[in-house]
């Protein structure tokens, strides 16, 4: 497992699947998923444990639907 | 399904701001004014002015920005902000008053209203949103609209003999006496947001000094009249928006002060 050195956490209900965060974010951290929110929007959602809380995605999200976070500095492992 | 991560022994680092109401905006996947939206109520809750501000609301596709940004506003007639803005700031001088609009609401519409309430040098800040069309109405011809762009209005492409040439908000405004910062940003880019949030929050700033207008025009996109994804529209923006506005400081009379 890659070192985890950041999280998104994407309110998906209310995310409308524009895409942005997934073009913006350099890790390739985020996907569209396979399922669809109640609105029928494919969200965005983690595919892969690369993130580093650069908040590139949060920057450019027109919903403001995206939370970051980072591990603590003593903590990464 | 994504993967879940533990956020045991990580830091919240960023959120959606608390001035913006836990409601969802009605503007179409990818569209620029969320953004805009977000970035005023990120400022405002940083200098910590949410009881201080008051916005004007615009016609067009955010004229129901009251509806999710959480501070005082008032609506406003079609391209009459800067006049309502006027009579606000003026009553109440110690508030932070700013209108909110569009590229048809301000360089139509209300052209006039805009250039002499700048002209006028109105302790006021106006956030104007360009997206080089009407968005609300259905994709019509904006006066910002470029050259060989295709609207609903001119389907074949704008042409400069039949429909004049698209008009540049930002150099004109510098130009008159009454403003003191200008500045053209653009929100489709991570490094861009962070430079427009600098500029709102100068031209917010910059109405303590109670020395003019501040003008902060965010080149915008609009994926649904362009016929675009949104990705493909800022894209476009890059490609043909900013080579005709290009992004960057046009007037700074308060750094230093
Ligand atoms: C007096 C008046 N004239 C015309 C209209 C129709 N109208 C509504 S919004 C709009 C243009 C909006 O375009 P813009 O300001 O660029 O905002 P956008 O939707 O692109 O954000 C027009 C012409 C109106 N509502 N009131
Ligand atoms: S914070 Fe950065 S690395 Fe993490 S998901 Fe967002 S854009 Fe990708
Ligand atoms: S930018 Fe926001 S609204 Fe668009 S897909 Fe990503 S999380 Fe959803
Ligand atoms: S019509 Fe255009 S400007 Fe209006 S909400 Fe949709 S994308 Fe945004
Ligand atoms: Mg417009």
């Amino acid at each position: 497992m890659a070192k985890v050195k950041g999280a998104v956490v994407i309110n998906t209900e209310n995310c409308k699947g524009c895409g942005l965060c997934i073009y913006a974010c350099p890790t390739d951290t985020l996907g569209f998923s396979k399922e669809i929110n109640s609105k029928g929007f494919n969200y965005s959602e983690m595919v892969q444990d690369e993130c580093i809380a650069c908040v590139s995605c949060a920057l450019v999200c027109p919903d403001a639907v995206i939370t970051v976070y980072r591990m603590k500095k003593d903590k990464a492992v | 399904m994504g993967i879940t991560v533990s956020l045991e022994n990580m830091d919240k680092i960023y959120e959606r701001p608390k001035t913006l109401k836990d409601q969802v905006m009605h503007y179409c996947p990818g569209c620029g004014h969320g953004v805009a939206h977000r970035l005023v109520m990120e400022i405002v809750a940083e200098l910590g002015i949410q009881e201080k501000t008051i916005g004007i609301a615009p016609v067009g596709c955010s004229v129901f920005a009251y509806y999710y940004m959480d501070i005082d506003m008032q609506e406003a007639a079609h391209g009459r902000a800067c006049a309502v803005a006027t009579g606000v700031k003026r009553m109440m001088p110690d508030h932070y008053v700013f209108t909110y609009q569009g590229d048809g609401d301000l360089a139509a519409i209300g052209t006039n209203e805009t250039i002499h309430a700048c002209n006028r040098g109105e302790n006021i800040t106006i956030v104007f949103v360009n997206n080089a069309v009407y968005g609300m109405t259905g994709g019509q011809m904006a006066p910002t609209t470029l050259i060989g762009q295709i609207t609903t209005t001119c389907p074949s492409g704008r042409e400069q003999v039949a429909n004049g040439y698209p008009i540049r908000m930002s150099e004109l405004v510098a130009q008159l006496p009454g403003t003191t910062y200008v500045e053209r940003v653009a929100v489709n880019t991570p490094a861009r947001v962070r430079k427009a949030k600098k500029a709102l929050t100068k031209a917010f700033k910059s109405q303590e000094l109670k020395k003019g207008t501040s003008f902060i025009e965010i080149v915008s996109n609009c994926p649904s009249n362009w016929k675009m994804t949104p990705v493909e529209s800022n894209k476009w923006l890059d490609e043909n928006m900013l080579p005709y506005y290009p992004l960057g400081l046009y007037k700074d009379e308060i750094s230093g002060e």
